[in-house]
């Protein structure tokens, strides 16, 4: 408005153009940030699809995978499968009620103060590096023990206890209060009025938050590396308390080596994760809107 | 396990004592667990502290200032990874802000509302990716693009500011880890501030476009003085993120720990990429120390940087006396 006065000399017409060619410059940098943005996704998915799927076959899902100094890797991802499998899913058992109850606590029984304080100590918890964990593990289980999947769920819960907890505090938050209302007007007590009714309601979206979880932690490698990925046996095992071999570690690990033979059974390693990431994470977001429209129709 | 006493008591008519009973009992596993999680922060402080107390009783604070990390001759010093963390996590802050800004502002303000969705859904995505595959793309691809033909480049064209110095022959280095951690971050601050900008209140938007500003103009007065505090804090959590960065940086970093260089094209090191690289190689209980006491100012950082956020968040909800956001 000031430059009203100084620009007198300047002609109305003038400013507005140049008003017009400064908006016009953000428009498109705003084009072109979403464009590099959407971009990065494609670069990267595409590099890992062009280099690993001349390496997908049968084998990679049938066969444990054989390391050598001497020739290179060759087999399949098998036992990496497994081991991911065992590893993630006994973190998920003891990440799920642990994370569940936290939100119960938080959204049927406290108090403001201790739901900001719980929030807090949530949000801490997410923020501490996934390596720093690692280090916490190692320290309170490998230490004396040595390596072992356990140790690895261990770390992987810890990392996902945080997204669970807070995804389904945010679900629990949706369900309406008039279903509290209803249920504990009928005589019913309060824990059955939560796990009867609550918690019911919110189930699609508690598991949603799971799965979107699961699929973070599936490709977490800084704490495996730690905890789990030295000494593993060759071939397919299923036992928790040795260290097992996985997705990641071995993506990390062929990764480092130097023969062709082994980045190329790293890129289809890539893939295959990737893919199962996006498609669980995919579906579980679709999954998320649907669940939530539907529960804010009910309290509509 | 629920269930089955739910079904059971449904039977019978319900007693006081019952009810209360079960009250008692889901409201104590819940504050039970919801201690738990208390407990594991202070657990996960006390465990990093205990492992560093070695290395804290050798070389106490002035280990932060200290350049080098000699296994053989037992001096290590943490004062290269602490430069390297810093310079990649600000540079990575410095590109992916802008980027994360103009793509929430298109999401909210500018694109086609058919666009709107897909574009949301893919830059989330890319937070998805897995770091090791970051990692994986950032050596094998990423890393001779940048040697062949971004690098020399800017090294001709900007050589005469220090910063941008000869690159080296692998294409590893800071500059490489900067550009893997932009990737990293730049879809966690361009979320959270696609929310605030959807919460920016129509009235105002339409208020100021009444007074014929132009959409950056009404963009620049309304939408971005009423977000900053939360921005300011999305950028913190994204630093956070950066800081702690520990696979992907490994990978492109190229580990190199006994100078400190200002040129971005050299291999050099950060908290948690040495760490990942040599946690299970060290060869002395000093050394393992050592690296948790890296690992210990690691999680300082990110201590901080939660309280920083938060302290943001809070302060920027006071000044505009609304509920915070």
């Amino acid at each position: 408005m000031s430059a009203a006065g100084t620009g007198a000399l300047r002609r109305p017409n003038d400013r507005l153009r140049r008003r017009r060619a400064v908006n016009r410059a953000m428009e498109l940098f705003g084009w072109f940030a979403a464009a590099i943005g959407v971009a990065l996704l494609v670069i990267l998915v595409w590099s890992v699809a062009k280099r690993g799927a001349s390496e997908l076959s049968i084998d990679l899902f049938t066969k444990p995978l054989a390391t050598s100094d001497i020739t290179g890797a060759s087999g399949g991802l098998l036992n990496a499968i497994v081991g991911s499998f065992v590893i993630v899913g006994i973190a998920t058992v003891i990440a799920l009620p642990f994370g569940i109850l936290i939100a119960i606590y938080v959204n049927e029984f406290a108090g403001p103060t201790i739901r900001n304080g719980v929030n807090f100590v949530l949000d801490v918890l997410n923020g501490i590096p996934a390596i720093v964990i690692g280090i916490f593990i190692y320290g309170l289980i490998v230490l004396g023990r040595g390596q072992s999947a356990l140790a690895g769920s261990c770390a992987l819960a810890v990392l996902m206890l945080p997204l669970v907890a807070r995804s389904t505090i945010e679900v629990l938050a949706l369900v309406p209060n008039s279903l509290r209302e209803a249920a504990l007007g009928v005589g019913s007590p309060r824990w059955r009025a939560t796990l009867g009714i609550v918690v019911p309601q919110a189930l699609g979206g508690i598991l949603t938050g799971a799965t979107l979880a699961v699929a973070r932690v599936a490709g977490e490698t800084a704490p495996l590396l730690l905890v789990c990925s030295f000494g593993i046996t060759p071939g397919v095992h299923w036992n928790p308390t040795v260290a097992l071999q996985s997705m990641p570690i071995t993506i990390y690990e062929l990764s480092d080596q130097p023969f062709p033979s082994d980045h190329a059974l790293a890129w289809a390693a890539a893939l295959v994760l990737i893919l199962f990431i996006l498609v669980v994470s995919l579906t579980a977001r679709w999954f998320a809107t649907r669940s939530r429209r539907k529960l804010a129709r009910a309290a509509g | 396990m629920s269930a089955l006493d739910t079904t059971d008591v449904a039977r019978r008519p319900l007693t006081g004592r019952r009810a209360r009973f079960g009250d008692l009992l889901l409201q104590g596993a819940a504050g039970v667990a919801a201690l738990g999680a208390t407990v594991l922060v202070g657990l996960i402080a006390w465990q990093l502290i205990k492992g560093a107390r070695l290395s804290l009783s050798t070389f106490g604070l002035g280990f932060v200032a200290t350049v080098g990390w000699d296994p053989v001759h037992l001096h290590f010093g943490a004062a290269t990874f602490l430069y390297g963390t810093a310079i990649t996590s600000f540079g990575a802050l410095l590109i992916a802000t802008p980027l994360a800004i103009g793509i929430a502002l298109f999401v909210t303000e500018l694109s086609p509302k058919w666009l709107r969705g897909p574009v949301t859904a893919l830059v989330e995505t890319l937070a998805a990716v897995p770091s090791v595959i970051i990692g994986l793309w950032g050596i094998l691809v990423l890393a001779p693009i940048l040697r062949d033909h971004v690098e020399p480049q800017l090294h001709s064209a900007l050589g005469f500011i220090p910063l941008f110095g000869p690159p080296n022959s692998v294409g590893t280095g800071y500059f490489t880890a900067i550009i893997v951690l932009t990737i990293m971050i730049t879809p966690i601050v361009s979320s959270i501030s696609r929310e605030l900008f959807l919460g920016v209140p129509d009235e105002l938007k339409e208020g100021a476009l009444a007074l014929g500003t132009t959409r950056w103009e009404m963009v620049r007065g309304v939408v971005l003085p009423y977000t900053r505090g939360g921005v300011a804090a999305a950028m913190t959590l994204g630093l956070g993120r950066a800081l702690g960065e520990a696979i992907a940086v490994a990978s492109v970093i190229g580990a190199y720990n006994n100078s400190i260089s200002r040129n971005i094209f050299s291999n050099g090191n950060t908290l948690g990429a040495w760490i990942a690289l040599q946690f299970l190689n060290a060869a002395s209980n000093l050394e393992k120390s050592s690296l948790v006491y890296l690992g210990l100012i690691l999680l300082v950082f990110s201590l901080a940087v939660n309280l920083l956020a938060q302290f943001i968040v809070r302060r920027s909800a006071r000044r505009l006396g609304g509920t915070p956001r």
